[in-house]
């Protein structure tokens, strides 16, 4: 019964190590996050979730750009994910500088729900905030099996369609509103646009919460017939995982995505990391930005950018949001705030 | 003779199955991570494991185990002391609090935090004005680690000292033996195979852990990703030789956990026969 006293003490000893090992991880811990030099200044950009290779790109070009300019040492954090999902944690409190995002009204919805900045906030920076655009695109497979060309085919039984979560995904909204003014384009009514839309997310087995988790399921996991991407993250597909395995399908009628981007004021004061923050944005415009962005297939801004990589993107019939929808505030309102059509669609579409 | 034979037929036939179904439900997905990991070589492999991003998630992992799983011990002990050795009113319900962690989903864990931490919740307006990052930070992370950690100590401990009885406690005390020194040498002794075991348990799942730590990280690369985390983010990037790579480690981590369950299993085993003696 009473046990050799070794054992007590290598219970005891054990014990003892594991508490040592947690205080000195403790204090290791809360040195790390200064572990830079004093002076290095550092800035939080959450984005959406497909930009991860631009402005991972981007970023240490600006660093460099930043110590020239004024010799402070920069670091810039990134954070991506579902637009909608970023924008919710930054109103938990993600701390971010500047955010990235994938439509305005994400950010109309920091602007409404912090006092981290001003309602204005899309007419401080040139072409409504947004650096660059994309539009939205058909991913199909190889030799298009399935013979996808246009929105009328996505709705024919049979067809998977894969599109992420319009609740969480920037991306998701922007694809729904194409389908949307296409349908109503065509049929000539809402109540025919709501019905086609209908029909197109009868045929989506799986949403993702954001557009990347919707490329690998598309892409990797080989699930569905047709990805409704961003024009740059079809490109990026086919780049990493192979030009021969996908082919892009541009439809007649698509939507002018405009990704804008804006300083946390709140934030970014209270960092004191204003003028840092505000410079970042302001280089996205700049030629040498606009050329990575170019490179990295979302369309420039720039009118360099522009003419060099004109024959990367094909010529589409572009709707935009405020045109065509009265603008974010009222679309979102309408299709996907709980209640809105995307709800009683998709509730349709289970049944 | 017959019935014998059918208890054998009946036993391989079984042994078969379990065998067939581990084979495909846990051998070959572990196998399938190693594969895709050195799909493209020993040096994608390493240069994956040392990449910078892939190294801090290493070492929050690291540190965040080594803050929650003493806390849990701390915890576990003083709970299951408390449950086993004393009677008082309302241990039933301490007893069902330690288990809700299991019966909740982590992803609530987590959302839970948000709600107490985050700048819409309760305490978050406060915190930001003194400056306290708790949610999308470590301290955030460890909070939903411990969250879901806390009922593995404890629980592996309560049943054995439940069956240890306090007659040993009793006598040294009856003896001139001090509350702390009746601990350490009565206690501790009697329960240190089942404390490795919650300890060892505790440990796999506070770096295995997604879900909560997921909701209250924000994914800052580098910063506040942990191993699983970063997981994710590398598969998400198309970068799935360094995605496997890194995952491999946490396999690592399961086969290491397992050897060591099963030595502590016999050894437990072996201190239960003992102890009925």
């Amino acid at each position: 019964m009473i046990m050799p006293g070794r054992w007590r003490n290598l219970a005891v000893g054990a014990i003892i190590s594991a508490s040592a090992l947690a205080i000195s991880a403790c204090s290791q811990g809360s040195d790390t996050p200064e572990d830079g030099k004093e002076a290095a200044a550092e800035i939080l950009n959450v984005s959406y979730d497909p930009t991860r290779e631009l402005y991972e790109e981007i970023n240490p070009k600006f660093v460099a750009h930043w110590k020239q300019q004024t010799g402070q040492d920069l670091r810039i954090n990134m954070s991506h994910g579902g637009a909608g999902k970023q924008a919710r944690a930054v109103i938990d409190g993600l701390d971010a500088d500047v955010v990235t995002l994938a439509l305005a009204y994400d950010i109309d919805e920091i602007a409404a729900k912090t006092n981290a900045l001003s309602e204005g906030w899309q007419k401080r920076l040139p072409k409504n905030s947004a650096p660059y655009t994309s539009t939205i695109v058909f991913l199909v497979r190889d030799g298009n099996p399935k013979g996808v060309k246009d929105w009328d085919d996505l709705v024919r039984p049979g067809v998977a369609v894969i599109t992420p979560n319009p609740k969480t995904s920037g991306g998701a909204r922007w694809n729904f509103l194409a389908a949307w003014a296409y349908a109503r384009k065509k049929f000539g009514s809402e109540a025919a646009a709501e019905d086609f839309v209908g029909k197109l997310y009868a045929n989506v087995p799986v949403l993702d919460s954001g557009a990347r988790g919707a490329t690998t399921t598309f892409a990797e996991r080989g699930i569905g017939d047709v990805l409704l991407a961003w024009e740059n993250e079809a490109f990026l597909a086919r780049k990493e995982l192979g030009e021969d395995k996908f082919e892009i399908v541009v439809p007649s009628i698509s939507i002018l995505a405009e990704p804008p981007v804006t300083v946390l004021d709140g934030n970014a004061k209270r960092h004191d990391t204003e003028a840092v923050s505000e410079a970042y944005l302001k280089y996205l415009y700049t030629a040498e930005a606009q050329d990575i962005i170019g490179k990295n297939f979302y369309r420039p801004t720039g009118e360099a950018a522009k003419k060099k990589y004109a024959s990367t993107f094909p010529a589409v019939n572009l709707v935009t949001v405020d045109g065509d929808f009265g603008g974010w505030q009222a679309a979102q309102k309408r299709f996907f705030n709980d209640g809105g059509v995307f709800d009683r669609i998709f509730a349709e579409a289970k049944k | 003779m017959t019935i014998r034979s059918t208890h054998t037929t009946a036993s391989i036939g079984l042994t078969v199955v379990a065998l067939a179904f581990l084979g495909i439900f846990v051998a070959l997905p572990l196998v399938t991570v190693f594969v895709e990991a050195l799909s493209k070589g020993i040096a994608p492999y390493f240069s994956a494991l040392v990449d910078p991003d892939a190294v801090s998630a290493i070492k929050l992992t690291l540190t965040v185990a080594a803050i929650a799983v003493p806390l849990n011990i701390v915890f576990g002990i003083a709970a299951a002391w408390a449950i086993a050795k004393f009677d008082f009113p309302g241990k039933s319900i301490l007893i069902t609090f330690i288990d809700l962690p299991f019966s909740v989903s982590p992803v609530v864990a987590g959302l839970v935090y948000m709600l107490l931490f985050g700048m819409q919740g309760w305490f978050g307006p406060w915190l930001r004005e003194h400056d306290f990052q708790i949610i999308f930070a470590v301290p955030g992370i460890v909070l939903a680690t411990v969250f879901v950690t806390f009922p593995f100590v404890a629980r592996e401990l309560i049943p054995l000292m439940q069956e240890q009885g306090r007659d040993d406690e009793e006598a040294a005390l009856s003896l001139g033996a001090s509350g702390f020194q009746t601990f350490l040498r009565v206690t501790l002794p009697n329960i240190r195979w089942g404390l490795l075991y919650g300890v060892l348990l505790c440990n796999a799942r506070a770096m295995g852990e997604f879900g909560a730590v997921s909701v209250v990280s924000g994914h800052l690369r580098g910063l506040t990703n942990t191993m699983p985390l970063h997981v994710e983010i590398l598969y998400n990037e198309y970068n799935f030789v360094a995605a496997f790579a890194v995952a491999s480690l946490l396999a690592l981590l399961a086969l290491v956990t397992l050897v060591l369950k099963s030595i502590l299993e016999w050894r437990l085993g072996y201190a239960h026969r003992s102890a009925g003696h």
